[in-house]
């Protein structure tokens, strides 16, 4: 049984996390806040960029000639993942769910005997992947030292994707990060980089509109597709941001709640034991007086 | 009074400006070119430059943008720029940075069509350098 000053500080030391996680869950909101934004910010050009793509890609067709990032290098040997996680934990499952998601994505690629490389994007990733799949992973990208994250920041993972495909390092690309559906729900999502998939052509008026290139469609795409992969990687960093920061504030929130239980629980055994002691001190004074 | 049309300026990270406007000129790869209401359907390039737009009310606005491309519908146009900045905000040591970077491109461009991109974009912005910094 502890001692009563031993109980005193436990409850001390309690509060004191409660504190720290009751902070964290409000920094977390206030970035959560500024993510969305951000988010909500870069949503106009990425869907212009599709609607673009969806068209110009119909222009050009699947010929010969197409790029090769559009077409693919028409084999499927060695694939690239790009995983994205956050830099920090502290926000719940929300790393661990993005490694495992890519986990048995490279188990299944395995198993079909492919070769996979690994690009790791973020500290949390790396670390969680590491452990079993060291030998696969080629690089990693830290962005521990960047408040906010910016295009530039995608550009940089984006150029390091290009210059792999360019040297012939591997087929196909995909990306894997969380999308951001609401403050607790953050679901891990694979998206294919290379070979683009074009997706289902926009079905509006200006899909079916005959453009004029200038200058050509196919040289337009080929300056296109290496900014559509910037563009859907800068999209799932800042859907991660956003997804991390809402993970972070309910596990933070979570914290706080579980904290006060424990104060509660400690307290009450704290003034239990307090009560016990006055009692047997009573006891012990009235049972001498009666002994004289 | 000229028709007037939707435009759009939007970076990756923001929606810069939408508006309804009556003329805007593009610095196209292949030659500036003036958009106005009812243009042909037209996806072009852009290269480093400035854009300027005029809007329904008659007021003029012009940005920096730093490469890019524009879809242009008879009934609007889109700027999707690399990045993007109002005439005013833009800062010398910013376009000094860029200005450094392209020339660090050239030196590392191992190809000769990496190389001829490279100077091209050097070019490029060493024009914008010399039409809007002395303004």
């Amino acid at each position: 049984m502890p001692s009563l000053k031993d109980l005193k500080n436990r409850i001390a030391s309690v509060k004191a996390t409660q504190k720290i996680t009751k902070a964290m869950q409000m920094v977390a909101a206030a970035k959560l806040r500024r993510a969305q934004e951000a988010a909500e910010a870069a949503r106009p050009y990425s869907q212009r960029m599709a609607s673009v793509m969806s068209n110009i890609a119909e222009a050009v067709g699947g010929g010969d000639d197409a790029p090769k990032l559009m077409t693919g290098t028409g084999k499927d040997d060695t694939h690239l993942l790009v995983v994205c996680t956050a830099e920090r934990g502290m926000c719940g499952g929300f790393n661990s769910q993005i490694a495992r998601f890519a986990r048995d994505h490279v188990r299944r690629l395995l198993a079909d005997g492919k070769t996979v490389k690994i690009l790791c994007v973020g500290k949390k990733g790396y670390d969680i992947l590491r452990r079993e799949y060291a030998s696969l992973i080629i690089e990693r990208v830290d962005f521990r030292d960047v408040k906010q994250m910016s295009f530039a920041q995608a550009e940089t993972v984006a150029d390091k994707v290009t210059d792999l495909f360019d040297q012939g390092g591997f087929d196909v690309c995909t990306l894997f990060y969380s999308e951001f559906k609401s403050v607790i729900s953050q679901v891990p999502t694979a998206q294919q980089l290379i070979p683009a998939s074009t997706g289902a052509a926009a079905d509006d008026a200006s899909a079916s509109a005959i453009y004029d290139y200038e200058p050509s469609a196919e040289e337009i795409l080929e300056d296109l597709l290496p900014r559509s992969i910037k563009v859907q990687i800068f999209r799932a960093l800042l859907e991660n941001v956003a997804g991390e920061m809402g993970a972070k504030m309910s596990a933070m929130d979570n914290a706080t709640r579980n904290a006060g239980e424990m104060i509660d629980k400690l307290s009450m055994s704290y003034n239990r034991q307090r009560q016990a002691q006055i009692t047997k001190e009573l006891i012990e004074i009235i049972s001498g007086a009666e002994a004289l | 009074m000229a028709d007037s049309f939707n435009f759009e300026l939007v970076s990756p990270e923001r929606l810069l400006l939408s508006a309804t406007v009556t003329e805007v000129v593009l610095p196209g790869t292949d030659g500036e070119m003036t958009v106005m209401a009812n243009h042909a359907p037209t996806m072009t390039t852009i290269k480093p430059g400035v854009v300027t737009v005029t809007t329904s009310e008659g007021k003029t606005d012009r940005f920096v943008v730093f490469g890019g491309f524009a879809d242009i519908l008879p009934d609007g146009c889109t700027l999707l720029a690399e990045s993007a900045v109002a005439v005013s905000d833009i800062d010398r040591d910013d376009i000094n940075r860029r200005l450094q970077d392209a020339r660090e491109d050239l030196a590392d461009a191992s190809t000769d069509t990496a190389k001829q991109k490279a100077q091209e974009y050097l070019d490029q912005l060493t024009t914008l350098n010399g039409a809007i910094l002395p303004a």
